[in-house]
């Protein structure tokens, strides 16, 4: 009754990548993905546009910074140890904001995954999303999941050959464009396209782009599903952070089970039928060859595919969607133990489905108690636990998003107010002074002046709390008083070895403290340095 | 061991070893391919590696290899390519002299930095790692110089030494012995060193050095300078100052003017090279002393 045309196609999809099916020594069996059509699917898509837009193009991205320094938004010039983030500038020693990013990146993944789930897994990993692209690919030359299966069977004939090289070709073309674009955040990115093609670039640059067409073919083309269920760490990392309110990918067995391909028939014979009509639809779209039926298991990357075909087959038969959804495990549990009358055990579940429900409201519209008693529905569908926006909203949650807050104004705060002009200043230690013929007492100390933007600048340098001294320089031991300047480039160091003597009778102590401080000549901005004066 | 039969495991239904230790058998499973293959290309890598490097130990020495290259010819290769890639400052230093060097920044920074490694080979010895000297080896950071502190006269006292007997250019002066050759009476030393002392402005014996100062400018004055303010000509040092190279108490100076000691240097250009001492040259001269 509630059946209206079970046109339903059924595949013979085999999770062949699930837990159970897999024998570490056996060739890996190949999943062949069918496309999805739906709501995840869409968002997929756009998720995949918008990140490898973001891959390809942001070292394309100019930003003006003056003549002194590179106009290229984001580059990590390793050769001059500098990182240009739009207008962040980062030293080598100020790498602790990218070390403090890395924290937020961090805090970032236990909120995503304590909410969403393995969000990063089925959207943004690099994995899911340049596998996603291949499949693209492979589904434009060889046809969908049953034509390539065929294709995968067949002989090699001059169709086959065709169809394989067009489609490794083009593979390979991503490939090398992945690789190709990794290079570009390294060097001014037009310069290095020039040289790359005439033979100029450095040797590292052909290297790292073989390395990464490499990587990129296999991973993409001939690893894909093992890469997760073999070599990353972070399945298994994530099931730490995944909690009873965290969303995942569930199959509703409270309302699907016991699966049945003849719903007709088995309602006609008396037998309790689940929504699930065991067509396959959600392993033949799984892109890691699973079945999302067996449970969570940490093969899922939660990309959701198995939502949109399962929905569409509801909607087909006239369901309601959701028999596969984002549900917590709370919810999941609530509504089975309603299922099962609170044993959760799988044999008793007497579903909450949309068969039964209708039949149960039919039931009721005709109010034979005989019939409500036959067709005993075990609650009524208000008790139905829905999962909804608010499970995003816990103590959990909350606290990383304040933890996440918190870092990142302080770095915020530190990058606002940070110093761009340093003084360092390393004392001679051999010997730690030295006795001039008028008796009086010289140490040699190299310092060095952080010139942190791009605009050269004039300092001066100024002895304080050492009466007495006088600078001199290694050129000649003319004295220079207790100041003087120096000039320093764009963004350069400038190092200079100075000398500071001080007179016989000005010398009391054997250590005494003394600062260095340094001044901007047409600027406002200071630094200063804490040094020592050793006497006999 | 002895029969040929395959064992099964009955739980895993794989191949044992037949290997059995208190009922627990070794199963036989098959190595990964990958791994398997990684190992052969190995071997093979191996006999490649084997014809082209020197490998085989013989008796005397190992099979050379088709390449011929062993660490040591690497690192005489490197050691040539290095040496040809200074070729060229070091020529611009042979040309230059000592003044030029300094002035140009780049031959300045190149000089330093060789002269500071060839001064921790061959100099420290004498004069410290630090160039700060000890009694008898003077202390290379002060402005004191026995023989001169400007860039010229540092080259000279490097390219030829003092007192060195196997050069003829060498700087060379000897003190007389005023007690041990009986020049001066014991008295008469001892009426000096007062005078010293004063000069040096230490505490001193009034009478005494009263009749010091006449006999100083009688007899030491032609070359310590008649306020005893020393002469790089002779090597003669400046006893007016607060630095002494051996050591400024009424004994020391007693003994130096009885019986004095003479340092003595090599001479470091037929050694070294005219490079090389242009450039240990101007490193002293930036230790902080130069004139």
């Amino acid at each position: 009754m509630a059946t209206k045309g079970e046109t339903v196609e059924t595949f013979d999809a085999e999770a062949v990548n699930s837990k159970v099916a897999r024998n570490l020594y056996e060739a890996r069996k190949k999943v062949f993905p069918k496309r999805a059509y739906g709501t995840f699917r869409s968002l997929k898509w756009w998720v995949m546009g918008i990140t490898l837009g973001i891959y390809y193009l942001t070292p394309w991205l100019r930003w003006d910074r003056g003549e002194f320094a590179p106009d290229q938004a984001v580059l990590i010039d390793l050769a001059n140890r500098r990182f240009y983030f739009f207008f962040i500038e980062i030293w080598p020693q100020e790498f602790y904001y990218v070390a403090g990013l890395l924290v937020m990146a961090g805090i970032g993944l236990f909120l995503i995954t304590s909410t969403i789930g393995r969000a990063w897994c089925g959207y943004a990993c690099p994995q899911t999303v340049w596998v996603d692209l291949f499949l693209v690919v492979e589904r434009f030359f060889e046809g969908d999941r049953n034509a390539r299966i065929k294709l995968d069977k067949a002989d090699w004939t001059r169709e086959k050959i065709f169809k394989r090289v067009a489609k490794h070709a083009v593979w390979l073309l991503i490939a090398f464009s992945t690789g190709g674009a990794w290079i570009f955040y390294f060097a001014d990115a037009p310069t290095l396209l020039v040289n790359f093609w005439t033979l100029k670039a450095p040797f590292v640059a052909y290297a790292t782009v073989a390395v990464l067409t490499f990587m990129t073919y296999t991973f993409g083309g001939f690893m894909r599903e093992q890469v997760c269920t073999y070599m990353c760490p972070w399945p298994r990392i994530q099931a730490a952070m995944l909690d009873e309110d965290s969303l995942t990918v569930t199959y509703n067995d409270w309302r699907g089970e016991p699966r049945n391909r003849h719903a007709k028939r088995a309602i006609a014979a008396g037998n309790i039928v689940g929504d699930c009509v065991d067509c396959n639809a959600c392993v033949a779209v799984c892109p890691m060859g699973i079945d999302i039926r067996d449970g969570q298991q940490l093969e899922c990357i939660t990309c959701a595919l198995c939502i949109d075909a399962c929905n569409g087959v509801m909607k087909k038969l006239g369901r309601e969607k959701g028999l596969i959804s984002y549900a917590t495990l709370r919810d999941y549990n609530a509504n089975l133990d309603l299922a099962t009358g609170g044993t959760g055990k799988a044999e008793d579940i007497n579903p909450i489905s949309t068969i039964n429900i209708k039949a149960m409201a039919a039931a009721r519209a005709e109010k034979t108690p005989e019939a409500e008693n036959d067709n005993e529905l075990p609650v009524a569908p208000s008790q139905v636990a829905h999962t909804t926006w608010r499970s995003l909203a816990r103590p959990r949650t909350i606290m990383y998003s304040s933890v996440l807050a918190v870092i990142g104004f302080a770095l915020l705060t530190v990058l606002v107010t940070r110093s761009r002009l340093e003084i360092n200043v390393i004392q001679d230690r051999n010997p730690m002074f030295v006795k001039l013929s008028d008796g009086s007492i010289r140490n040699g100390y190299e310092i060095k002046v952080l010139n942190m933007i791009a605009k050269p600048r004039r300092f001066n340098i100024k002895v304080e709390g050492l009466p007495g001294a006088e600078i001199s320089f290694e050129e000649s031991t003319e004295k220079f008083g207790d100041a003087f300047n120096i000039d320093v480039a764009p963004d350069q160091v400038q190092a200079k070895k100075i000398y500071i003597s001080v007179p016989k009778d000005q010398i009391k102590q054997s250590h005494s403290q003394f600062r260095l401080l340094v001044h901007e000549i047409d600027g406002d901005e200071k630094s200063e340095y804490v040094a020592k004066f050793h006497a006999p | 061991m002895s029969n040929n039969e395959k064992k099964i495991d009955e739980i895993s239904g794989v191949e044992t070893t037949g290997h059995e230790w208190d009922g627990i058998t070794e199963l036989n499973n098959p190595l990964p391919r990958w791994w398997l293959w990684t190992m052969y290309a190995t071997i093979v890598f191996s006999i490649g590696y084997m014809i082209y490097y020197p490998a085989i130990p013989l008796i005397n020495e190992a099979t050379p290899g088709i390449s011929g290259e062993t660490n040591r010819s690497v690192f005489m290769k490197e050691m040539a390519a290095a040496k040809a890639a200074k070729a060229g400052l070091i020529k611009k230093i042979e040309d230059s002299t000592v003044e030029e060097i300094s002035g140009d920044s780049d031959l300045r920074r190149f000089a330093i930095s060789g002269g500071r490694s060839l001064f921790k080979v061959n100099c420290v010895q004498c004069h410290g790692s630090g160039a700060q000297g000890s009694p008898g080896f003077p202390n290379l950071n002060d402005d004191d110089w026995l023989w001169g502190g400007d860039l010229d006269s540092i080259y000279l006292t490097i390219a030829h030494g003092a007192r060195y007997p196997h050069s003829e250019e060498t700087r060379s002066s000897e003190m007389p012995a005023f007690g041990k050759d009986e020049l001066l009476e014991k008295d008469q030393i001892a009426d000096i060193a007062e005078h010293v002392l004063k000069i040096s402005g230490f505490e001193y014996d009034v009478s005494k050095e009263a009749r010091g100062a006449p006999l100083f400018a009688e007899n030491c004055a032609a070359c310590h300078g008649a306020d005893g303010k020393g002469d790089s000509e002779f090597g003669a040092p400046n006893l007016a100052d607060a630095l002494w190279l051996y050591a400024g108490t009424r004994q020391d100076i007693i003994a130096q003017i009885n019986s004095p000691k003479h340092g003595e240097m090599p001479a470091w250009k037929a050694r070294l090279g005219d490079a090389s001492v242009k450039q240990l040259a101007v490193y002293v001269h930036s230790l902080g002393g130069g004139k």
